[in-house]
């Protein structure tokens, strides 16, 4: 029997119960729809966070008190480490041209909490003790006013620049420049605006209020070490390039082991961008496997109802079987026709799925996402021939059975059967 | 060389805890160009003589030859092709399939043995039957006869070494009934097809030109034409128990 005729056949067979063929294919469609759906969904949100973590700087190199090991993620935003191991001293002896080459500029950072309060507004935020070079490494742009400057880190002053998120809660849309407000009820001058990074995901960095290191370290923070040094919670260094970002990382950890004398464990973590990128993203990732493992299990509950149709088709054509094995039919023949009517089905559902995985997932491109990010979502090849190969697999895996017991009907008892 | 060779054949079912013999030791031989009835009452054997002959079941013990090769120890694709290549069968029910039109339904066999040229081969065979302007119909469209025609149509198409016709009648009325005893007597002296009708009418019976009884799952009775009585009548008295009994007496008996 040729491939064409088994094929026709099968088409025949399924249009002669167009219902019953749609509804079959209906829990397939699902299934395939459902996939594809979540998995663009998934790609999209890891594509979304690669590109804003790539607008909160390049070739970053985050340093942290304590040898917190493994989570990148972490380290990278963390409000330091809990350890008081860092100094602003470690920062600036990262400045050093000869020993680390690779490094162009560092900003270390005082992470506190403080109670904001201007006006009748009032809120909880994270404060940020910055130095002058904060905004290029961490590549803020300012939208009003000024940054802080090496003047206002010199003398502590009581000054702050606000981020995007907590000027508009306090402000509104007021310019903030020039007013005062009080952290932890002590006075402080707005002297600049950040613009938002726009990340959904980073949205929070919009609730910063920078202020001067020096002024965090002694109005707001008060808490020298033995040695009278400044702590720091974390350090931002720039590396020239990415290329050398390894060599930058090699040269921070000689210089901190270095100048903290340490021969056995270090007492600091070093998290280059990479490193947390890969971080979110593996993390990422298996939630996007997650999603699509459970939008599997309506495509496999599609696949048991084709099995389950299957097996009535089978016995409602007893007859029919019985009929094709007299007119000559082998085996072989009847459980392809069958094992083909299966796969057709499957691969009628796999296919309708995927367009209409395909234009909902275009649909949500570029779309608010629960009022959340905007996301970026896109149909890439390897799901598409996935879902295909999985939904004719199903087909194939759950057809199998139903024809194997078609196949085996003794020709005599198939064309007895009424 | 006969087409057909049973020797000492049984087929023993097995239902549940009893074991029923439907062939129960027969013989027999038919030669190429033969038209056979083989008539018996119901529960006589002759179905199940008629799905050995035709390969759709292997015999319990015994041996049955079909054109020189040994059918019975072939395994069941090998049956299945012997059956597409040189069995057509007739049934009673006609056995079409519904969703399909009358040429399709004649295609399917050549579907099945890969044969060539099909469309122009269907047309043929069911020229051959007189239905050349029907072949677009779908059987329920056709009358039980045009069905029945169809059917045959079906079994020509391949060009089979045998025809086996199961109560090919039965469904129908006696004008198409006797219309279509006169296609298969035509199909057999024009065309030289080889033909057996199980049958429990004696009236088709007495339309071939042999005639096997059974009884019981064994040949009682196996007459020629030439042997029947003068006039044309093949039994006294023209009752069931007559040919049985008479044609017991003339032939010789299959021996277990």
């Amino acid at each position: 029997m040729n491939p064409l005729d088994i094929v026709l056949t099968a088409l025949s067979s399924l249009a002669s119960n167009k219902l019953r063929a749609a509804l079959t294919l209906l829990g397939i469609v699902i299934g395939v729809t459902a996939v594809i759906v979540l998995i663009s969904l998934g790609q999209g949100v890891q594509k979304s966070i690669t590109s804003e973590f790539e607008s909160l700087g390049t070739n970053l190199i985050t340093v942290t008190p304590g040898s917190s090991e493994g989570d990148g993620f972490g380290a990278f935003f963390g409000s330091g480490g809990d350890e008081d191991t860092l100094t602003l001293n470690d920062a600036y002896a990262l400045l050093d041209p000869v020993s680390a080459p690779s490094v162009v500029a560092v900003a270390p950072e005082i992470n506190t909490w403080a109670h904001v309060e201007y006006g009748r507004s009032s809120d909880d935020t994270t404060i940020l003790g910055v130095t002058a070079d904060y905004d290029d490494v961490r590549l803020y742009v300012v939208e009003q006013g000024e940054f802080i400057s090496p003047v206002h880190d010199r003398d502590a002053a009581s000054v702050a620049v606000l981020g995007a998120g907590i000027s508009e809660s306090l402000f509104g849309l007021r310019n903030p420049v020039g007013q005062t407000i009080k952290l932890n009820n002590k006075p402080f001058t707005i002297i600049g605006v950040l613009e938002s990074k726009e990340g959904g995901f980073f949205g929070f960095l919009d609730r910063n209020i920078m202020i001067p290191l020096t002024t965090a370290h002694y109005r707001l923070n008060f808490d020298p070490n033995s040695k009278g040094e400044i702590q720091v919670g974390s350090i931002s260094v720039q590396a020239a390039s990415s290329e050398v970002a390894e060599s930058a990382e090699r040269e921070i950890r000689d210089i901190l082991r270095l100048r903290h004398r340490i021969v056995e464990e270090d007492d600091f973590t070093i998290t280059t961008q990479e490193q947390a990128l890969e971080a979110i993203e593996s993390a990422i990732g298996a939630f996007t496997i997650f999603l699509g493992s459970i939008a599997a299990i309506s495509l496999l509950v599609g696949g048991i109802g084709i099995m389950n149709i299957m097996f009535v088709t089978v016995t409602e054509r007893t007859r029919e079987i019985g009929i094709r094995k007299a007119m000559g039919a082998k085996r072989r023949d009847i459980m392809l026709q069958f094992v083909t009517e299966a796969a057709v089905l499957s691969f009628g559902g796999g296919l309708v799925g995927l367009i209409l995985g395909g234009l909902i997932t275009m649909a949500m491109n570029g779309q608010d996402f629960l009022g959340g990010p905007t996301l970026e979502t896109s149909l890439d090849l390897t799901i598409t021939v996935l879902a295909l190969g999985v939904s004719i697999g199903i087909g194939l895996f759950f057809g199998i059975y139903p024809a194997l017991r078609a196949a085996r009907l003794h020709p005599i008892d198939a064309l007895r059967y009424e | 060389m006969s087409l057909i060779t049973l020797e000492d054949v049984t087929k023993i079912y097995r239902m549940g805890e009893v074991e029923v013999g439907a062939l129960q030791g027969v013989s027999l031989e038919i030669e190429e160009g033969e038209m056979v009835a083989v008539i018996g009452p119901s529960g006589s054997g002759k179905s199940t003589l008629m799905n050995v002959v035709g390969c759709l079941d292997a015999p319990t013990s015994g041996r049955y030859e079909l054109s020189g090769q040994d059918i019975s120890r072939m395994s069941d694709s090998r049956l299945s092709e012997i059956r597409g290549r040189q069995i057509g069968f007739v049934f009673q029910t006609y056995n079409l399939l519904p969703r399909l039109s009358a040429r399709a339904n004649v295609e399917l066999p050549l579907m099945y043995n890969n044969g060539a040229d099909r469309k122009r081969r269907a047309m043929e065979a069911l020229e051959m039957v007189g239905l050349g302007d029907r072949a677009n119909h779908k059987p329920t469209e056709l009358s039980g006869g045009q069905q029945q025609r169809v059917g045959i149509a079906r079994a020509l198409v391949k060009e089979p070494s045998i025809m086996l016709a199961d109560e090919p009648t039965g469904n129908l009325d006696s004008s198409s009934s006797e219309e279509i005893m006169s296609l298969l007597r035509d199909l057999n002296r024009e065309q030289g097809l080889t033909l057996m009708i199980v049958t429990h009418e004696f009236d088709i019976a007495a339309e071939t030109n042999r005639i096997i009884s059974m009884l019981d799952g064994r040949v009682v009775g196996d007459s020629h034409r030439d042997t029947w009585a003068p006039g044309g009548e093949p039994w006294p008295g023209g009752t069931r128990t007559g040919v049985v009994q008479a044609q017991s007496h003339s032939t010789e008996r299959s021996t277990e």
